[in-house]
Order: structure tokens, then C-alpha cells, then sequence
């Protein structure tokens, strides 16, 4: 009689492997958070559609956007967007090793740079809106 | 402190189990145990059926890593005390699959791991006569973090893209591919995207950054990963704009 061979069991990975460890669940909510980011840049397209069209164009997009459902949609996009900023800024050290004057540059700099880079845009971005 | 701690093994017997199950055991909770002490404490004393792998119980071998309490570790580096007041749960690493009680199969690993060449490569090799290849300081500095590798799995069991598609040619292989990459002894960078660039091999990653967390030789498999992706991209982009010639 012959020995069987040895089985290896396969363990089954849950559809909910992803809640169970904070920084599993923190990485879907960041791939989640693409969907957003591209919903803002629909929402920023139609826009300028609604600019390019003219007054009465403009203010029926505002009256859109002011409306209660509109509200919490994008105010729950601006707090994805957020998660995908931190959290992307973060990781950029990682995947970017930065040599200068023959010196590995500090991570620290790498993220703090990026967020005065935001900063700029954004102050640029306001004064072109405001001026 | 309590003088024992329990822990909860999960067990596998191919020849009897369908599942895994659990089983429990008290051991003496002493400062200076650590979770592989008390796995020998019950293999010795309590069960000689218990079966898992080990060997130098220093942090060196990388063949004690488990999933303890869900997390994967070098046994021989976990330590009861940080675990009380228990009970501790011990399982085989995560993502593999198990072949009796705590040790793994690890064959899928070990197929992967050459097709990366991890090894000096040379576009025309010099005679030994000629002496070393020599380096700087600051050449080695380039690879020696990723060179670190003990090949102890702990970044496949941590990495959930592994787990859900075995496929994946995972963090320790391309974390060494970074290496030999960045080894200026080396000329097979060419050789090793080719293999990389596949949809299974570094764009499989989706930076989850666990491989990173759990390596116990701060190896930093997600960052090689990320670099690798930068040189893959940069390597299509050259094949589309850039003349064979100029490559």
C-alpha cells in the first residue's frame, strides 16, 4: 500500500481581508479615492463648459452645485482628495531617492517641498481667480 | 507578571486534517523567551508532533517567520513578554500554502527567485588573475541596504496583491533585482526589466507598503518596487521617443 502524498492546504483569502488591518484599510480607501480625484476633474470640466456658455449657463451650474445632494458628494470628495494628498506625498520619499551634492536627500524635505509646491500653485491659482 | 502564557498553535496534518485547527498550550512566560523558545518548550516537553522551521534563532537564517497574531515575524525575534498577557495566537506565514502544522511550501518562492538572476552579471567577465572587482565606498552604499535580504518571506505573507493573485512576483525578488541592479559590478539590468516589466512583475504592485513595515532588515522592498517602476517607465518611454541607436 502506498503513503498518500502529502496535500498542502490553501488558506481562502476573505472578501473583507482589507478590514481587518488599519493600514490595509487605509490603502483601499486610498485607491478609492482615485475615483474622486477624477470626479473633481469632471466636475471642474463642466465648469468651464458652463463659463464658456455664458452667464445663464454659469449660474444654473451654481444652483446645481449648491444643491443639498451635490453638497456632500463633493464635500465627500474633498476629504478623499485630502487622503490622496497626504497619503501620496507621503509615499514620495519612498519612490523617489533624491541625490544631491552626492547626499541622499532627507525624506522630510522631499514631502515638505511638495506641499509648498501646493501651496504656490494654489496662491497662484487663487490670485488668477481673484484678481 | 504572570509566570505562563498561553498560546493558540493552529495545527495541519495532511494525512488526517482537511482544515487546520487549533490547539492550545501553556507555556512559562520568561522575560527573556521569545516566541520560537516557547515553540521548542512545547516541541521538547509538551508535543514532539508540533512541526515548524527554525535554525539560528538570531535573526540571521529567515526560516522561523510566522503570522503571530496575524502579523508575520521572525519567530526567534518576537518576544513572549511583548505579546502578554496573551493568549498568542501562531500561525504558518500568510499568502503560502501549508504543508503541516506551522511550516509553509515555500516551492512557489523558490521558483521566482531565479528568474530575477540574482547574481553579479557580466557583459564580459575578467580573469581571476586581475584581481577583484573593486568599488567605492558610495558604490556600495547604492545596493548594500537591499543586499541585506534574507529571503525569510515575511514581505510575501504581509502583501495583500500576493495573497490575491500568486502570480505576483512579489517584494523580496524585485527588492533583489534592485540590487544586483545597482551594483555597478553588474550588466544585466536589460535582462531583468525584461522579466519585470511583465504585468506580474513590478506593475503588479500597488505600493501597498507592508512588505516594507514587517521586513525585519529594513530592506525596503516597496521603495526598490517604486524605483523599478520609474526605470521601467523611463525605459518605454526611451523605446518610443529615442532611435535604437540612442537608447
Amino acid at each position: 500500500m502506498s503513503t498518500p502524498l502529502p496535500r498542502t492546504y490553501v488558506r481562502p483569502v476573505s472578501t473583507w481581508w482589507w478590514v481587518r488591518k488599519r493600514s490595509y484599510f487605509v490603502f483601499v480607501m486610498r485607491e478609492l479615492s482615485s475615483i474622486f480625484v477624477a470626479w473633481l476633474v469632471v466636475y471642474l470640466l463642466l465648469l468651464v463648459r458652463a463659463v464658456g456658455r455664458g452667464g445663464a449657463a454659469y449660474q444654473d451650474f451654481l444652483d446645481w452645485a449648491a444643491s443639498p445632494g451635490m453638497l456632500v458628494l463633493n464635500l465627500v470628495a474633498l476629504g478623499f482628495v485630502v487622503l490622496h494628498t497626504v497619503t501620496w506625498f507621503a509615499l514620495t520619499p519612498q519612490a523617489m531617492a533624491l541625490r544631491a551634492g552626492g547626499r541622499v536627500v532627507p525624506p522630510a524635505l522631499v514631502v515638505a517641498s511638495q506641499y509648498v509646491g501646493l501651496a504656490v500653485v494654489s496662491a497662484f491659482v487663487y490670485w488668477l481667480v481673484t484678481r | 507578571m504572570a509566570d505562563s502564557i498561553g498560546l493558540e498553535v493552529s495545527r495541519y496534518r495532511p494525512e488526517d486534517d482537511t482544515v487546520p485547527r487549533w490547539q492550545a498550550y501553556d507555556v512559562p512566560l520568561r522575560t527573556e523567551w521569545t516566541i520560537l523558545d516557547a515553540l521548542n518548550h512545547i516541541k521538547n516537553e509538551i508535543d514532539p508532533t508540533l512541526a515548524f522551521r527554525w535554525s539560528c534563532r538570531m535573526g540571521i537564517c529567515g526560516s522561523c517567520g510566522m503570522n503571530v497574531d496575524g502579523e508575520p515575524k521572525l519567530t526567534c525575534s518576537a518576544f513572549l513578554v511583548d505579546h502578554a498577557p496573551g493568549p498568542i495566537r501562531v500561525e504558518p506565514l500568510a499568502n503560502f500554502p501549508v504543508a503541516r502544522d506551522l511550516v509553509i511550501d515555500m516551492s512557489d518562492f523558490m521558483e521566482k527567485l531565479p528568474r530575477v538572476s540574482p547574481w553579479v552579471i557580466r557583459d564580459d567577465e575578467q580573469p581571476v588573475d586581475d584581481g577583484e572587482y573593486l568599488q567605492t565606498p558610495e558604490e556600495l552604499d547604492a545596493y548594500k541596504q537591499y543586499s541585506m535580504c534574507i529571503n525569510c518571506m515575511l514581505c510575501y505573507a504581509a502583501c495583500p496583491v500576493y495573497g490575491l493573485d500568486p502570480g505576483f512576483m512579489g517584494p523580496a525578488a524585485i527588492a533583489l533585482a534592485e540590487r544586483y541592479d545597482l551594483d555597478s559590478r553588474d550588466h544585466a539590468t536589460r535582462e531583468r526589466l525584461d522579466v519585470l516589466i511583465e504585468h506580474e512583475g513590478v506593475w503588479g504592485c500597488t505600493f501597498v507598503g507592508e512588505c516594507t513595515r514587517v521586513c525585519p532588515k529594513d530592506v525596503d522592498p516597496a521603495g526598490a518596487i517604486q524605483r523599478y517602476k520609474v526605470k521601467a517607465a523611463t525605459e518605454t518611454v526611451k523605446a518610443w521617443l529615442l532611435p535604437k541607436g540612442a537608447r
